[in-house]
């Protein structure tokens, strides 16, 4: 509580909490507000409610183990969480992949991709009272997690993305299936940014609010749409780029306003660039292949030669029981997630359960240019300014 | 891609060297990445250097984290990634810290985007960083006592 002077005199701020149970704050935050009377004049975040101990319970499991907790993270990006830690898990083996399996998991992943940018546009738009969008969002994004379930079995946390490559072969059909996706959805992105793009409502809430300059934003340590809506075209995919990115052709959309409308024509021209890596993809995956790579005793043989080869038989039952050893080392592994630098930095002892995995999470790290965002500002404007920052709290909390 | 990860790891370490002989203690590669170990005495000037000196200019401080080493000494290891956005260069720190006396130089004077990271380190590891602007608890509930984190703390929770 401080006091703050005013035309009249002087008067005592009021600090209101929002959160942790709030609809606009996208999960479980507590955002300690200090108000003089609407303005905000410090905005204190208090994380940790769905701190679920991923990174201690990584260290208690084998390396194959530890993937199915990677996908509840950042929940809207499982399959980017799945990707950054077989990255890393395949550096310090130094395994490659086949370039097949790569360009499936490009593909995926772009997918996922665009089906979070579908769950931002949605409920930010909602927060900011636009509520048709987010049901036209979430049609589309209904597509996404069918194609999903086609090819894992699961629409969410998938686990596709092992060890070497993918949990299964791509299912029979999917192609028609993908391609009816990505031929229906330019126009579907158009639909929305008829709705929202030259919209007064939608400028007069998001225009100049949660304005940053780009050396604050470096200095915060801000990725991703945020530092490229600044100007700034650091995207892990161009500049670092893993998995056989080097062989797409798409741009990095940027823009130079840095606030929360340059961020949403970012973020709506990456969904249109992600349709443009996947069409790519398509092309480049072969029907004949393999899916994941040869390596016995770290990659498990196939079900049928595990029951007739008396090798395979040993391998699968080494790697389930006891699981493979990656040699004494230290790797950092970094993939752009639709929030920024997803990173993974695993030590490894030499024993089949890892020493440390640690994630670099781009939503804990942005989140701290909130209390910059929204000084003098008003609390409306705070609730726009989470939406753009676009946080996951399973990716802050983890 | 390793090439380009040698030639970038030998310019930061002569140039580490030139500003200070005995900054770098060792520099290890291991699969295409560097990682340049500092005495943890000179870790906030090393960084300092490594963000200003222009021929460096590593602005964006990508990551901090630890690793427990128990029972080996020194017990902990700082790892830190750090990224120049103008040369598109990465590359990484590392620093020991003792077990007994787990404290090290904060470095959000340098990039007040650690602050967030060395609270995290501090919530979870109990290493106190100096001279951090705000140094508290950050996933963990206020009165939570341990760091659960260290190997030496159960998975399962102190029964």
């Amino acid at each position: 509580m401080t006091t703050v002077e005013t035309a009249i005199g002087t008067t005592k701020t009021m600090v209101l909490n929002m959160g942790p149970q709030h609809p606009s704050t996208h999960g479980v935050l507590r955002v300690l507000l200090e108000l003089d009377g609407e303005n905000v004049v410090t905005a204190d975040p208090d994380i940790g409610y769905l701190h679920t101990g991923i990174e201690k319970s990584c260290e208690h499991k084998t390396y194959s183990q530890a993937i199915t907790l990677t996908d509840r993270m950042d929940y809207l990006n499982p399959l980017g969480n799945n990707l950054v830690y077989c990255l890393a898990v395949e550096k310090l083996l130094g395994l490659e992949v086949p370039k097949r399996a790569q360009y499936i998991r490009v593909m995926m992943v772009e997918l996922q991709r665009i089906s979070s940018h579908l769950v931002w546009l949605g409920t930010h738009a909602l927060d900011m009272g636009a509520m048709s969008v987010m049901l036209y969002c979430f049609r589309e994004r209904e597509e996404i997690l069918k194609i999903f379930e086609r090819f894992a079995g699961q629409r969410m946390m998938t686990s596709y993305i092992r060890i070497g490559g993918l949990s299964l072969e791509p299912p029979a059909g999917w192609r028609e299936h993908v391609k009816r996706f990505v031929d229906m959805m330019p126009a579907c992105v158009d639909e929305y940014e008829e709705l929202l793009t030259n919209n007064r409502i939608w400028h007069g809430r998001l225009k100049g609010v949660g304005y940053l300059p780009p050396e604050t934003l470096v200095a915060m340590s801000t990725t991703g749409p945020g530092l490229r809506a600044a100007g700034i075209a650091l995207d892990n995919r161009k500049c670092f780029p893993y998995s056989s990115y080097e062989e797409f052709d798409f741009n990095v959309p940027t823009r130079t306003e840095s606030d929360s409308f340059a961020r949403y024509l970012v973020r709506v021209q990456e969904i249109r660039e992600s349709v443009k890596i996947v069409r790519q993809a398509m092309e480049k995956i072969t029907d004949q292949g393999p899916f994941k790579a040869e390596a016995p005793g770290i990659i498990p043989p196939e079900r049928e030669k595990m029951k007739t080869e008396m090798e395979a038989l040993i391998y699968h039952f080494k790697i389930f029981t006891e699981g493979f050893s990656p040699p004494p080392g230290e790797v950092y592994q970094a993939v752009e997630s639709p929030r920024g630098e997803l990173g993974c930095f695993i030590a490894s002892d030499g024993s089949p359960k890892p020493l440390r995995v640690h994630f670099r999470s781009p939503s804990f790290v942005n989140l701290q240019a909130l209390p910059l965002m929204v000084k003098g500002r008003l609390i409306a404007d705070t609730v726009a300014a989470i939406g753009t920052i676009d946080i996951v709290l399973g990716d802050v909390d983890r | 891609m390793s090439e380009l990860a040698n030639s970038n790891a030998q310019v930061v370490a002569d140039c580490l060297r030139a500003w200070n002989p005995s900054a770098v203690d060792q520099v290890i590669e291991y699969r295409g990445q560097t990682t340049i170990v500092i005495p943890h005495k000179l870790l906030r000037a090393a960084a300092r250097q490594l963000k200003e000196d222009p021929q460096l200019s590593f602005n964006l401080l990508i990551d901090a984290t630890c690793v427990d080493r128990f029972p080996a000494e020194p017990r902990f290891e700082m790892n830190y990634q750090l990224l120049s956005v103008s040369r598109l260069a990465r590359i990484s720190l590392r620093t020991t810290v003792s077990g007994q006396q787990p404290i090290v130089d904060s470095l959000d004077p340098v990039w007040p985007g650690a602050n967030w990271m060395e609270r995290e380190i501090f919530d979870l590891f109990g290493i106190r960083f100096e001279g951090s602007s705000d140094l508290r608890r950050i996933l963990l509930p206020e009165g939570f006592e341990g760091a659960p984190l260290r190997r030496d703390y159960p998975t399962e929770g102190p029964r």
